[in-house]
């Protein structure tokens, strides 16, 4: 028995999912432990520090800076206009007086008799934290957020862009392997968009511009992407991506149709809504992008522990790099010792029968467990 | 220490923690064992000693000793806040006893929990701040933001960056001595405004040390107040003419003892464990590299290409530089190269006809599959192909960064006029290169040595006469850390059992016609001509099985007019040249190396190189 290298994605109906919900900097909790929640609903709130803008006070008003302090009009916490006086020197008798301006309306924040600088702090922004998937509140962090608690559907996917969001799932492809068409969304705003196989360019574009909340297909090719992002993703790291719809992948990159178990599960909630978020980091403390959909009033038990992805002989497998990129199989045998591939590298396989018949070597690096 | 039999050393990587044994037999220092198990720096474990327990305990299983007290003991905490004296020496009151038993020495590196990552300030961008950013990367930081009065950025900018990374510890730097007192108390209000947070230990005080002007030290003080850990060092760029990187580079090791180790899971443990400090895994190889450039007596660049960045150490002239490029790497950073190199660029080392989508589509399947591994011919040559480009990539990183002073006003000689010398030129220089170092899985693990060879050539370009190796299990953080309390026996396991010698490569300069004679040469026994274009092996292999065996033979190189090949344009050079698994490779490609505009002919051509050199897989060795 061997662990399995590449852990599999969670595909599941059934699950206990708990969300943190956390602000940013302190501010207020408005729900208590108990309560239901929507997705929308605003649990916590803060307001985020202005931007802070430094005014090179003594420079300007040509004095030292230990001079600044009596030639302040306005003190730190004082609210300023932008174009306001704050501070003037005396002049001679009383003439040729210097006048320093605000450059933005906000609070005096301070004002340095050691670098002889004035900062002004811009008026702070209020930050709402919504539940994002609707449940209850299992437990509140005083001041800092709450943790949203809900029995439901889980469906990780492999990569995403684009953050939180929800909306209905509307399954608009009629098979797994069936590419999206622009011309097959229909009305579609607001919603969560589930195609087949992939989406192109168009199809992309013509989803957002229609004001879906969400699309998941199984792969798009990387030229897709780009055109959707206007740039190139360098580093996997995403979910801050200022798009208008988030856009989650459950295979990869190319041309590859959605798991059949992934397809069968997003079918049968066709219509209920889903809370998704793309937001991928694939390095230490992997996060996937995901599609929740919970279920109303149903929460509490504990989940089963999920089983270990192990790697047995009689495991369901997918293939997840060339050949057979996608293809699916089942585990005939885990040699122990280290067999050459093609590459003429040594390494661990898996004996892998694919669906069609044939039987193929493939690194046990280069397969990932489905579960079943 | 010196009578030691029985070494023990560990690297706690951010994956994977490895172990090695090195043992004295029959006088000579030698390998004798590694082990490796997944780091538990993170949860469920948060715990770094259980990865520790586990790699030494695969020593364990190897050589049927034991070599760890695995008593209750063991897990008590040890004195806060560092066991170790000013000197770096474990206190004795800190000394718990052997937990490591059985072992004269046990050593340890460190990169887990992403390493040492740093911020760094300055005044002006090219001058005091990039010598800060020197300093850090010298001691084995990750410099995550370089702050500076002309980075470009407004004080918002600058406050909201500051805010959202959360580094182990600041470096300020700035000023020379009587030079600007004010920018340095503008970046410490900064500093105040942004209120930045230790990534690790949210109730420590934020290490910040200041090594700029030391007229603006009061100034600074009174700033920054209590709100930081303001550690005081000399100047590091007292002059534009001198740095001063040393005691700024000792305060972030002694820093990164006290507070980043000690915050880490585990590491408390570990501290007391060690019988020297623990130190950062970039800062041990450093070490390596220049106790080998001076063993050696050559100037040696390094490499270590990983999944997520590439690190890249040289000592040219006896100047030791590090750089490390964050996002250039063969898994996670993957698509980063991708966008920094162009697919073209990464396409023409393929040898084999690949769709440019295609190509761009496998990348980004590694990049979210990182821990796969390719299997076909052609998805070898790819990957193959991205660490070049990579490698390549980091090499003008370094080549920036690994310069002469910059701002240094210099008497300039009417030979300067047609030279274009200026003060701040890189220090890279591969004609002088002696050694170069390749570690990291695509090197290290390429199925095929050759490979690595090629890859090392075609990346780097090295001018002349150049020696080339790779490290065969990574452990030259271990060493590098055993190269601080026992130098000879780092340097005797270095050459034995840690270097794989590839061979060497010659690569005449100039311009010189395609088919052109441009090298007559005599190498051992053999002689020959190499024409421009061509790329010519000679197998002069090891001792078989035998690291230790490594063929020097004689060699008169006899360059045509017009170019070099290291003793001068059309001078005769006559040394010896090392053997190993790729042999001596004569290099007529040029320099720069530029390949075929045409597809075909390309292809042709990198095809015809990979077989003669004995890279290409199914082609003979």
């Amino acid at each position: 028995m061997a662990v399995a290298y590449t852990p599999g994605l969670r595909v599941t109906s059934d699950t206990l999912i708990r969300r943190l919900r956390r602000l940013p900097i302190k501010g207020q909790v408005l729900v208590g432990a108990g309560q239901t929640v929507t997705a929308d609903q605003v649990v916590a709130r803060a307001e985020m520090p202005g931007i802070l803008h430094t005014v090179r006070a003594t420079q300007m008003l040509h004095i030292e800076p230990q001079e600044l302090a009596p030639a302040l009009l306005k003190q730190p916490g004082e609210a300023v206009q932008a174009g306001e006086v704050i501070a003037e020197t005396k002049g001679l008798l009383g003439l040729f007086r210097s006048q320093l301006r605000s450059p933005v309306s906000g609070t005096i924040e301070e004002g340095s008799a050691v670098s002889g600088h004035v900062r002004i702090r811009e008026r702070p922004r209020a930050v709402d934290l919504p539940a994002y998937i609707a449940g209850t509140v299992a437990e509140v962090i005083e001041g800092e957020g709450a943790e949203i608690e809900a029995r439901g559907a889980l469906v990780q996917g492999i990569f995403g862009v684009g953050g939180e969001r929800w909306g209905v799932l509307r399954v608009v492809a009629d098979k797994p392997d069936q590419a999206l068409r622009a011309e097959a969304l229909g009305k579609c705003e607001g919603c969560v968009i589930v195609g087949g196989a992939g989406a192109d360019g168009r199809a992309i574009r013509a989803a957002a511009e229609a004001g879906a909340a969400g699309l998941v297909v199984g792969a798009v090719t990387d030229e897709a992407l780009r055109e959707y992002l206007g740039y190139e993703i360098g580093v996997a790291i995403t979910g801050q991506e200022q798009v208008p719809m988030t856009l989650i992948l459950t295979e990869g990159f190319g041309e590859l149709a959605m798991a059949g178990r992934t397809w069968e599960l997003l079918t049968s909630l066709n219509g209920r809504l889903a809370s998704i978020n793309g937001t991928t980091q694939i390095r230490a403390g992997v996060i996937r992008p995901e599609i929740v959909v919970t279920r109303q009033g149903a929460s509490g038990d504990e989940a089963a522990a999920e089983p270990e992805q192990v790697l047995a002989v009689g495991s369901r497998v997918r293939v997840i790099r060339e050949p057979n990129f996608g293809a699916l199989g089942r585990v005939t045998a885990l040699p122990v010792e280290l067999m050459e591939i093609e590459t003429e590298s040594k390494v661990r396989v898996a004996m892998v029968e694919l669906d069609g018949g044939s039987e193929v070597r493939v690194p046990r690096a280069n397969v990932e467990v489905i579960q079943e | 220490m010196q009578d030691a039999t029985r070494i023990v050393a560990t690297d706690c990587g951010s994956t994977t923690t490895k172990a090695i044994l090195i043992e004295r037999r029959d006088g000579e220092y030698r390998l004798s064992g590694r082990g490796e198990a997944p780091t538990t720096v993170e949860a469920p474990f948060d715990d770094v000693t259980v990865g520790v327990l586990n790699a030494v305990g695969e020593l364990e299983e190897l050589t049927g000793e034991r070599f760890i007290e695995r008593h209750p003991e063991s897990r008590t905490p040890p004195p806060s806040p560092s066991p170790y004296t000013e000197r770096g020496d474990l206190s004795k009151e800190a000394r718990p006893g052997p937990r490591v038993s059985d072992v004269d020495l046990y050593l340890s590196t460190s990169s887990a929990g992403g390493g040492l990552q740093m911020l760094v300030t300055g005044v002006v961008k090219t001058m005091t701040a990039e010598s800060a950013q020197r300093a850090a990367l010298g001691a084995g930081a990750i410099v995550i933001d370089v702050i500076a009065v002309d980075d470009g950025r407004a004080d918002y900018e600058r406050i909201a960056r500051i805010r959202s990374i959360r580094p182990d510890m600041i470096l300020m730097s700035g000023g020379t001595e009587g030079g600007t007192v004010q920018h340095l108390l503008d970046t410490a209000e900064l500093l105040v405004a942004a209120d930045p947070r230790p990534r690790l230990g949210e109730a420590f005080r934020l290490p910040v040390i200041y090594a700029g002007n030391s007229a603006a030290t009061d100034g600074v003080r009174q700033v920054l107040g209590d709100r930081v850990d303001l550690i005081v060092e000399e100047n590091l760029r007292p002059q534009l003419e001198a740095e001063n990187l040393g005691p700024a580079r000792d305060a972030i090791h002694r820093l990164f003892l006290e507070h980043v180790m000690a915050q880490a899971p585990g590491y408390d443990k570990l501290l007391t464990w060690t019988s020297a400090p623990v130190m950062s895994t970039p800062r041990a190889v450093g070490e390596m590299v220049q106790l080998a450039a001076r063993e050696e007596g050559v100037d040696v660049l390094a490499v270590d290409i990983g999944g997520a960045t590439t690190d890249v150490f040289s000592v040219f002239g006896g100047q030791f530089n590090r750089t490390v490029s964050a996002n250039l790497g063969l898994s996670y950073s993957v698509g980063n190269v991708l966008v920094e190199a162009t697919t073209a660029n990464i396409r023409r080392w393929v040898a084999a006809p690949v769709d440019e989508a295609a190509l761009r589509n496998r990348l980004r399947n590694k990049m979210i599959r990182p821990t796969t591994i390719p299997q076909t011919v052609e998805d070898l040559l790819i990957e193959q192909a991205v660490a070049r480009e990579a490698m390549r990539l980091a090499l003008l990183h370094h080549g920036a960064l690994a310069s002469g002073l910059k701002g240094v006003q210099q008497a300039r000689t009417m030979a300067d006029l047609f030279t274009q010398a200026s003060a701040g030129g890189t220090l890279v220089d591969m004609m002088s290169l002696g050694l170069i170092i390749g570690s990291g899985g695509v090197l290290s693990h390429a199925p095929r040595r050759q490979q690595a060879a090629l890859m090392l050539i075609d990346a780097f370009e090295p001018q002349g006469v150049t020696r080339l190796a790779v490290d065969s299990i990574f452990m030259m953080p271990q060493l590098g850390v055993l190269s601080s309390v026992l130098p000879e026996v780092a340097m005797e396991v270095f050459q034995r059992d840690c270097l794989v010698p590839l061979g060497t490569v010659i690569a005449p300069v100039g311009r010189a016609r395609e088919g052109e004679v441009i090298l007559d040469w005599r190498i051992g026994g053999e002689s020959g001509q190499l024409r421009a274009g061509e790329l010519k092996r000679l197998p002069l292999m090891m001792g078989k099985g035998d690291s230790a065996s490594r063929p020097y033979v004689e060699a008169e190189l006899a360059p045509v007019r017009g170019l070099d090949v290291g003793a001068g344009k059309g001078r005769r050079w006559t040394g010896t040249v090392q053997g190993g698994a790729a042999g001596v490779i004569l290099d007529g490609r040029g320099r720069p190396l530029t390949l075929p505009a045409d597809e075909q002919e390309r292809l042709r051509k990198l095809d015809e190189w990979m077989r003669t050199v004995g890279a290409m897989p199914g082609g003979p060795g």
